[in-house]
């Protein structure tokens, strides 16, 4: 593991699905074993190039989700290594079980990509939002659960999930993100990135809320307050130490996810907190609330997980220090 | 056609199976009976005659596989596969107890000789449908085997793998459905009726034929016209007898899940030597 973080907080010039696919086609290319798999929105993932590369490894079941993960277990039977994709919604809600007992139960090696997470689905609106899949896929035991946090991650990471032998939930943006490490940064997963040391809160962040944490911790350092700032992109196995670490050196934490509340990143740093050392604790993420439509900004504001927010939770939470 | 010698050999063995079902499931005292029963015969044709495999090396890369989609026969595949020779029969009398490689539904992880995990019911039909996919893209020409219950097929899924399983010309994919016309809440045809199921199978693009579940040269001859399929999945609908063999069980829907005990297990193997009497009587 060895990443730099960049001084400004852009937008990606490539998208996440077209490193996504140019990685899988890189990958396929030196095993025979890779495979994807996608329930119609090849199109919208950007994967027809995959397609046009490895006709014969690409399986597009048509719009069925649990034919399309029960397949992937199948093929994984036999020694592929099947990527299957679809929206984060239907991959978790839609095909659950199918990811349950066919892939996780079964022992089976299935990566499952689910795109669009949280207020990046946008203008497909709240049937399309997934606030729950983290929770979901945490939920199953021996998953690796993971969100890669730009375009230089996903390229890092894909060959280390395909390396490992059990089922991973890969949530991934589908779009431009913001970028956040330099060329060549490496990554370790189950490990947690420290963007910022900072001594008086941690914000512990992932995926879209990551780069929005960077703001804040910039403009929180104008006012004299110093954040930490951790990337926490694997959910599962989840990187104890660094909220250990963390809440003995903040002594006050503030999690933000572009996810519910529940059953996610806060809930999973909260668990850890609780048993090892009790700290102050705000989490930021969709209250309880469904998902709706509009723009991701507006969404990233309606839902409080964006700078503003996470600049405003962090000074409550040092008020709760204080207290 | 099989020769007469095969046919009573193969009509003896699916007989044993049955016996082996009614003394494990009588081992713990209660299981899945019925539509273990009744895929006897199919899993005797099946191991004993059609099936390439090899029983002291169960993950044999050449192998034909199979996929039990109604994983709560397990009862019946492994005492198909300790008749087979994958592993002693003493194990089959761990059915169930505490840190047992023999659980309720196909495990496999577990168990030698399982080739998917199954459970929740219609998965089964995709996963052999991923597995002759991966099978024609390793350049195998093993065939999966698939089974399916009747009340399974009530499963939305299993319509999505058999879309699936057409679109992808799948010759080397041969499945049964175990018509046993019975599931725990009683008759398919009174609680989500399958109509013509082998029209619907014919519809969805597959070879399909009806033949008698119980009989083993009908089996055999329709497996072995299954494997001329050119550019075809093929569906093989058994007529069957839920608790097929055992007065007491025969065609009660209550005999899904029941209870044996000691005096009962007395009693259906007393059938089952009754059959065989007869069997090798030639009656």
């Amino acid at each position: 593991m060895s990443f730099t973080v960049k001084s400004d907080i852009v937008a990606e010039k490539v998208a996440m699905r077209d490193a996504f696919c140019a990685k899988m086609i890189e990958m396929a290319k030196e095993d025979k074993r890779i495979c994807l798999l996608d329930a119609d929105l090849m199109g919208a993932m950007g994967t027809k190039p995959f397609k046009k590369e490895f006709p014969e490894r690409t399986f597009d079941c048509g719009i069925q989700e649990a034919n399309m993960i029960g397949v992937a277990a199948g093929l994984a039977a036999t020694g592929m290594i099947p990527f299957a994709h679809t929206f984060g919604i239907f991959a978790t809600r839609r095909a659950c079980d199918q990811i349950f007992i066919s892939c996780a139960y079964a022992g089976l090696n299935v990566k499952i990509v689910g795109s669009d997470p949280g207020v990046t689905a946008a203008l497909n609106g709240g049937t399309h939002m997934p606030f729950e899949d983290l929770g979901i896929m945490r939920a199953m035991p021996g998953v690796t659960v993971i969100e890669p946090t730009d375009v230089t991650m996903i390229k890092d990471l894909l060959p280390k999930v395909a390396a490992i032998n059990g089922v991973v939930y890969l949530r991934l943006v589908r779009k431009s993100c913001e970028s956040i490490y330099g060329d060549g940064s490496t990554f370790e997963i189950g490990k947690a990135n420290i963007l910022r040391p900072g001594k008086d809160v941690t914000v512990i962040a992932m995926g879209y809320c990551v780069g929005q944490a960077l703001i804040a911790a910039k403009e929180l350092a104008e006012q004299g307050i110093d954040v930490r700032v951790i990337d926490m992109f694997t959910l599962k196995p989840l990187d104890r130490q660094a909220v250990i670490d963390a809440a003995k050196q903040t002594g006050s934490i503030v999690t933000v996810e572009n996810h519910y509340v529940n059953n996610g990143l806060g809930s999973a740093v909260a668990e850890v907190l609780c048993e090892e050392c009790p700290t102050p604790l705000i989490r930021l993420g969709s209250q309880d609330k469904f998902g709706e439509v509009g723009s991701r900004d507006f969404l990233a504001d309606k839902f409080g997980i964006n700078a503003k927010a996470i600049v405003a939770a962090v000074k409550k939470a040092v008020e709760k220090k204080n207290k | 056609m099989l020769s007469k010698d095969k046919k009573l050999e193969l009509a003896l063995t699916a007989n044993e199976i049955r016996k082996e079902i009614i003394k494990t499931i009588a081992s713990i005292g209660v299981g899945h009976v019925g539509g273990s029963l009744s895929i006897a015969d199919l899993l005797a044709v099946l191991y004993f005659d059609e099936m390439r495999v090899d029983p002291k090396n169960p993950k044999w890369e050449d192998r034909d596989w199979l996929v039990c989609s109604k994983g709560h026969a397990g009862p019946a595949i492994y005492s198909a596969l300790a008749l087979r020779g994958y592993f002693d029969k003493s194990m089959l009398y761990t059915l169930n107890k505490p840190n047992t490689n023999l659980p309720s539904h196909c495990d496999m992880k577990k168990t030698p000789g399982i080739d998917m995990t199954t459970g929740s019911l219609g998965q089964g039909a995709s996963a052999a449908v991923g597995i002759a996919v991966g099978n024609r893209l390793k350049g195998k020409d093993s065939y999966t085997y698939l089974i399916l219950g009747d009340g399974e097929s009530q499963e939305g899924q299993v319509w999505e793998a058999a879309l699936s399983a057409a679109q992808n010309k799948l010759s080397h994919l041969i499945a049964f459905l175990d018509n046993n016309k019975l599931q725990i809440d009683g008759l398919v045809d009174e609680v989500c009726s399958l109509g013509d199921i082998v029209a619907k199978f014919k519809a969805f693009g597959w070879n399909t034929v009806m033949v008698d579940g119980h009989d083993v040269e009908a089996l055999h001859d329709a497996i072995e016209a299954a494997k001329t399929s050119k550019d075809k999945p093929s569906m093989i609908v058994l007529d069957t007898i839920k608790g097929k063999g055992v007065k007491k069980f025969e065609g009660q829907a209550s005999c899904h899940n029941a209870n044996i005990n000691a005096d009962l297990e007395k009693e259906c193997l007393a059938d089952l030597d009754e059959i065989e009497k007869n069997l090798r009587e030639g009656k």
